[in-house]
């Protein structure tokens, strides 16, 4: 096995006896003492996650707008300057190369924040799509990110000091300093909650996490991160989203200026849409005992239909929901399906989403 | 390595269940260090009463939020009884393994079988060896 990479925080995970898997070849806390505490610390409270292994690329000079709006598929060019969008990089097949979320810092500067399995990819890919000259570079390496989120969380920075973000709306960020390093601070966040992300340098990590762990913030691991997101019905890259994925199949027609065009993947999607998509992302919840978990076929009166990207027991909801594909004339709400769990076909219905 | 509660009147197999024989009936349940690693349980499932066991053969599954994990007959023989209260409760496994997270009852077909269970100190043995292979 290659060796993993670590994030600055990694010291401090194994420091609290956090459970440590690997990710996307880093070497990450899963749990630190219950999925379902550090879950409930989200929803309640405030919870703490190192996401440093997450990548920035970042877009600066002249042409950079023109760049990134060809580049993904939400706007680009209306996006004002302390402003967020998510977005994806698709291909020329209309696949999926990354779900993204764009920053606009000032009008020729713009970062992606990509995922972390991907950020190699993304990076080849953007500078393949670059004019010559352009400047692009992917800091990763040198960018720490926490994402500090939950019901209580703009109290839990503003006892740092941060007190205007108590003011910031969703999807906008401002610079600030906090535990004396520049930050970037963004009211976004994966898991269905209020919360912040704030990016800084990597050498300041330790000292933000130690402030806001003091502050009251928990550390949560992956665990709960993806029960969170699955309540949220937030979808995954190389779960829900693959290089195959059409954005419209996978529901998430919004982020995508089809009318407007002018974006790489543009006409494949458009395509593909004439064409008529063969499966529909939907959000399903058991009712029958047992967990759909990823992979497992999804069926319809014996026959097979779909399969399970993400499923979970619902922490908030107490009992199982789950991400799968099936031919759209089976995604309406209520609709009857099966997860075909050991063997044994387990009802389920096509639920609403977001979950809660 | 985490801190563990194995306790000394129980015989453990090396797929983390523990056993207690009393009379010819044998109750099974995982032991603390398995309920660790795998975290909050949220379902377990049991195979039904009367059902023959062979000894490794799996004969339930116990979930995790985030894992599935077979549970591996420890010894051969006829269930006569499985905790119920598991269905409702699975997080019993978590709060009392050794007690209300007991999970099935058997009869046992060769008493033979239990000598090549572990005690105390071989499970606590088996833990740390699996734990420097993993290294």
């Amino acid at each position: 096995m290659s060796q993993l990479q670590r994030t600055p925080l990694h010291a401090a995970h194994v420091a609290l006896g956090a459970r440590m898997v690997a990710f996307a070849g880093f070497d990450m806390p899963v749990q630190y003492s219950s999925i379902k505490e550090e879950h409930a610390a989200v929803r309640e409270g405030t919870g703490l996650f190192d996401v440093s292994h997450m990548g920035q690329i970042h877009f600066t000079g002249p042409g950079s707008v023109e760049t990134v709006e060809r580049l993904l598929t939400c706007k680009v060019a209306s996006l004002e300057p302390g402003r967020v969008r998510y977005g994806l990089l698709c291909n020329e097949e209309g696949g999926i190369v990354d779900d993204v979320t764009v920053y606009r810092a000032a009008d020729e500067q713009l970062m992606l924040c990509v995922n972390a399995a991907n950020v190699e990819k993304d990076y080849r890919w953007c500078v393949r799509h670059s004019p010559e000259g352009a400047e692009v570079r992917n800091r990763s390496a040198e960018t720490a990110l926490l994402a500090l989120q939950g019901a209580t969380s703009a109290a839990t920075l503003g006892a740092l000091g941060a007190t205007a973000v108590a003011e910031l709306k969703r999807f906008r960020f401002v610079e600030a300093e906090l535990v004396g390093s520049p930050a970037l601070i963004s009211r976004t966040g994966y898991t269905g909650s209020d919360g912040f992300e704030v990016y800084l340098p990597s050498g300041a990590a330790v000292a933000l996490w130690e402030a806001l762990c003091a502050a009251g913030a928990r550390p949560c691991g992956l665990g709960a991160r993806d029960t969170l997101r699955l309540e949220a019905a937030l979808p995954l890259y190389g779960q829900e989203l693959d290089d195959t994925t059409s954005p419209l199949e996978a529901g998430l027609d919004r982020f995508v200026k089809l009318d407007a065009g002018g974006f790489l993947g543009c006409e494949a999607i458009r395509a593909r849409r004439e064409a008529g998509h063969s499966r529909q992302l939907v959000g399903f919840q058991m009712v029958g005992r047992g967990i759909g978990r990823a992979g497992y076929p999804i069926s319809r009166d014996g026959r097979a239909v779909g399969v399970v990207t993400s499923g979970a027991p619902s922490p908030t909801l107490g009992n199982s929901i789950g991400l799968g594909y099936v031919p759209p004339a089976l995604a309406a709400l209520g609709e009857r399906l099966d997860i075909v769990i050991r063997g044994r076909a387990v009802e389920a219905r096509v639920a609403e989403t977001p979950f809660v | 390595m985490g801190d563990y509660e194995i306790p000394e009147e129980l015989r453990y197999s090396r797929e983390d269940e523990w056993t207690k024989s009393e009379d010819g009936r044998v109750t099974i349940g995982v032991t603390d260090y398995a309920q660790q690693q795998l975290g909050d349980v949220v379902f377990v499932e049991l195979p039904e009463v009367g059902r023959s066991l062979e000894k490794g053969e799996p004969f339930g599954v116990i979930e995790s939020v985030k894992t599935v994990a077979d549970l591996y007959a420890p010894l051969s023989g006829e269930v006569l009884e499985i905790n119920e209260a598991l269905v409702e409760a699975p997080e019993s496994v978590n709060d009392d393994c050794y007690g209300e997270g007991w999970m099935v009852v058997i009869s046992i077909a060769d008493p033979a079988d239990q000598s090549e269970l572990l005690d105390r100190a071989g499970y606590l043995q088996h833990i740390k060896d699996r734990a420097d292979q993993d290294q």
